[in-house]
């Protein structure tokens, strides 16, 4: 099969603006995107950058757009896209540092806000914690996701507003406040509870729909909501006794 | 001059635990060629082993059971005191990493949960269903996180800084910028993981160069039992990616193109759960008699275990072949087949993970304690890296605490930067010449084909002369275009050089030990020989030529008996 590669190149430190590079690949085997990327580098230009790492959908690095879908560039199959011409463009929402790879920064730094990390509580049980496996269960989808960044470059609230913390980090949290493990202080995790946080989704599910490992972070932001108004509900009824 | 009191190398589980063990006073930075969630121990599926004892079938195990599993595991070269290090230090880690946050799957009782893998007595293996690895990556990146833990990302040490015999820093080239500058530090530790990736068929990574194993070489420090090579029986045709030994774990079936289930011929009572090099073997000995699929593969049936439990606890394994593979498992029988899968040998560290050049520190895959001597038991990796991890932090914490001497002299170390930088400048100003992928591939499919799952000396003989041809091919590397940002050809041909030193020295390795001892099987010599060979290879560079070195393993408790399985 013959196939047209239509990949958007940028070097910043020397052009002005991004433009589309067209490449012929051919292949008679079945390669994932990320296979044939590495062929067209290889064979036909070797300044063509992109990242990688794992090439089995568990690390995260080759997010890309692709025929105007998000997915990870190692399990995307070319045959599977039922066309011969290929446009591949880096993820949105993000800086372009060279060709299809971006500046994370921003997505690293909104996670970083939500401190992502278990605030245990003060016992220490030395066998650890007994807690019943359907309360895993319950992060379980969370616990799935690779910080791709797919989610956070879909997301239409963070392409308007770079504040929003965006649904991997929001999800994350979510995470962490329904481990039973973790004791952080609804004061800490209420910090969300703004038009840039849990208050900032518009519900139009596109964190759901391209992530590639079917964690659906808004479920996260949702739950997030739910217990913020809990939170709320129980205070005023503190207050009415 | 960018200077640090410790620099860890590698941004993966044995360096983040390196990270968050070492000395919080001093000033530590991690580096790593991709970001830390890239690195390749994501990619652990099973889980690690730690005998908690949490189930009923496990409740008298303990750690001494483990150590002698993991020294039998090894075919006793495994250094007994280490291996008793590692199994008793075990427990304590499991449950550190349980109050780091790991999501542990839970057993009936709510304890973290363990399942049985092969070589080992009892259900040791804890795990979070099949992304094991992924979730003590990403747990122990949070901590890091917590603890503003410094790093630089995207970034490929390209050599070791020695001076007056102590190691005072690297040179590393800057995939941003694509600068090539030096880092000057007090005390170095390399968790650069293995070389999968000099191999054709292998379940690593494609940044698994194992290039970190070969500056360790030129810096002068030995390499030990790098002959051994660890085959994973179990990963998906034809992409090679991992199908965890939990399948087999949890109950799967190898079956061959008659539907026998043919490991009761190679291990009758452990059967599918023998150890790794025995089933690989197997595998690969029964598709060579003709009782494979297509002359490639077998099948690992997982269908008797039902939807439900593969979806409980192997749901990535269903989701790899589905996307990977086209076939659903709960349908199908999954075609599997040997591939490269861990290095069992690496730079010759003690159980403090200090090597023979002070201030030099390794630990992980790309370091050999020993602890899984000729044949590692699934679910020690992670083990090791933790483990060890945390002996490199806090070893390499003292030395620099109790170090008087000066920091690393900076125009020294610039004048590395500099030789380094001449040496990519060369590669671009040529016009032709081998490319980095080219001779990539020539080194595959040598290592592959001549000094793979079955040895033999003519094999390993032919495959030395083919690799010191290509060393002289790598003299004639160029790259086309002048671009030096993220530039691929320059990461490739500066690990291409450190991966032909270090495939010399498997294959020499392989070609000398003329005996069979785990992973490392010889055609021609197919029985162990303890009198012969129960000792550890050492090879190092002298004078830019291989100096071969036995050391006799540490044997402890356990006296060296046959496997039997």
């Amino acid at each position: 099969m013959k196939y047209t590669f239509r990949i958007l190149r940028l070097d910043p430190a020397v052009d002005q603006s991004p433009c589309f590079q067209d490449f012929i690949y051919e292949t008679p085997e079945k390669k994932s995107l990320l296979e044939a990327l590495m062929d067209v580098r290889n064979d036909q230009d070797c300044s063509l950058s992109f990242r990688y790492s794992c090439r089995e959908a568990v690390c995260g690095s080759c997010g890309m757009v692709v025929n105007g879908q998000f997915d990870l560039a190692c399990r995307t199959m070319i045959e599977s896209l039922g066309t011969t011409l290929i446009v591949i463009e880096p993820l949105p929402n993000l800086e372009i540092q060279k060709d299809l790879i971006v500046d994370m920064e921003p997505f690293w730094k909104a996670l970083f806000a939500i401190e992502p990390y278990l605030f245990p509580g003060e016992t220490r049980p030395e066998k650890g914690h007994r807690i019943d496996d359907r309360e895993m269960e319950k992060i379980d989808q969370f616990v799935n996701c690779i910080m791709c960044g797919c989610c956070y470059s879909a997301c239409p609230v963070v392409s308007r507003d770079e504040r929003y913390l965006g649904p991997a980090a929001l999800a994350k949290l979510y995470r962490f406040v329904k481990d039973p493990r973790d004791k952080r202080g609804y004061g800490r995790w209420s910090r969300v509870n703004t038009e840039t946080g849990a208050w900032g989704c518009d519900t139009v599910f596109e964190c759901n729909e391209v992530c590639p490992r079917k964690v659906r972070p808004a479920d996260g932001i949702e739950g997030l909501r739910r217990s913020l108004v809990l939170e709320k509900i129980k205070g005023l009824f503190k207050r009415g006794q | 001059m960018i200077t640090h009191d410790i620099l860890v190398v590698g941004g993966g589980l044995a360096g983040l635990s390196a990270a968050l063990t070492a000395d919080p006073r001093l000033s530590l930075a991690v580096i790593s060629r991709v970001h830390p969630l890239r690195s390749h121990s994501v990619a652990a599926q099973g889980g690690i082993n730690a005998a908690l004892g949490n189930t009923e079938a496990g409740k008298d195990d303990n750690w001494e059971k483990h150590a002698f599993d993991t020294i039998k595991g090894s075919d006793y070269l495994a250094d007994q005191d280490a291996a008793e290090l590692m199994c008793r230090e075990a427990v304590p880690a499991i449950y550190e990493l349980e109050h780091f946050g790991v999501p542990f799957s839970r057993s009936p009782a709510g304890l973290i949960a363990q399942r049985p893998f092969g070589g080992a007595g009892f259900p040791r293996t804890c795990f979070a269903a099949d992304r094991t690895g992924l979730v003590i990556a990403h747990t122990l990146y949070e901590q890091a996180l917590r603890r503003q833990v410094k790093v630089y990302e995207e970034a490929l040490v390209t050599k070791i800084v020695v001076e007056n015999g102590r190691c005072v820093g690297v040179v590393i080239y800057d995939l941003a910028s694509g600068q090539i500058l030096p880092i000057r530090a007090r005390a170095v530790i390399f968790a650069t993981g293995g070389y999968g990736r000099v191999y054709l068929k292998t379940t690593n990574a494609y940044i698994n160069h194992g290039s970190g194993i070969g500056m360790a070489y030129r810096a002068g420090v030995a390499l030990k039992d790098l002959e051994f090579v660890q085959y994973h029986p179990t990963s998906i045709y034809p992409k090679n990616i991992l199908i965890t030994e939990a399948a087999r774990g949890e109950g799967g079936h190898l079956v061959n193109n008659k539907g026998q289930r043919f490991m009761a011929d190679y291990a009758p009572s452990a059967l599918e759960l023998a150890p790794r090099d025995i089933v690989a073997r197997s595998i690969q000995t029964e598709v060579d008699k003709g009782n494979g699929f297509e002359d490639e593969y077998v099948h690992l049936d997982l269908r008797h275990l039902g939807q439900k439990k593969i979806d409980k606890r192997l749901p990535s394994v269903r989701e790899i072949c589905i996307k990977f593979g086209g076939i659903d498992p709960v349908e199908t029988p999954i075609p599997i087949q040997p591939a490269q899968h861990y290095s069992m040998g690496g730079i010759d560290v003690d159980v403090r993970c200090a090597t023979s050049l002070p201030g030099f520190y390794a630990a992980g895959e790309c370091a050999c304690v020993s602890v899984h001597g000729a044949n590692r038991l699934g679910g020690n990796s992670l083990l090791d890296t933790v483990v060890f991890g945390k002996i490199a932090g806090r070893e390499a914490s003292n030395y620099v605490n109790g170090l008087d001497q000066r920091d690393g002299n900076e125009k020294h170390l610039l004048e590395e930067a500099l030789a380094e930088r001449s040496k990519v400048d060369e590669w671009l100003s040529r016009s032709g010449g081998k490319m980095a992928h080219h001779l990539l591939n020539d080194l595959k499919v040598v290592m592959s084909d001549k000094a793979g799952i079955f040895r033999t000396k003519k094999q390993l003989e032919e495959a030395l002369v083919s690799i010191r041809q290509i060393r002289d091919d790598y003299g004639r590397a160029f790259i086309s275009g002048r671009c030096l940002r993220y530039s691929q050809a320059i990461v490739n041909l500066i690990e291409f050089g450190y991966m032909v030193d270090l495939t010399e020295v498997i294959t020499l390795g392989a070609l000398l030990r003329e005996e069979t001892r785990g992973s490392h099987y010889r055609l021609d010599f197919p029985k162990r020989d303890d009198a012969g060979w129960l000792k550890h290879t050492l090879v190092s560079l002298k004078d830019g030529k291989q100096d071969v070195r036995y050391r006799p393993v540490l044997i402890g408790k356990y006296q060296p008996q046959e496997r039997k399985y």
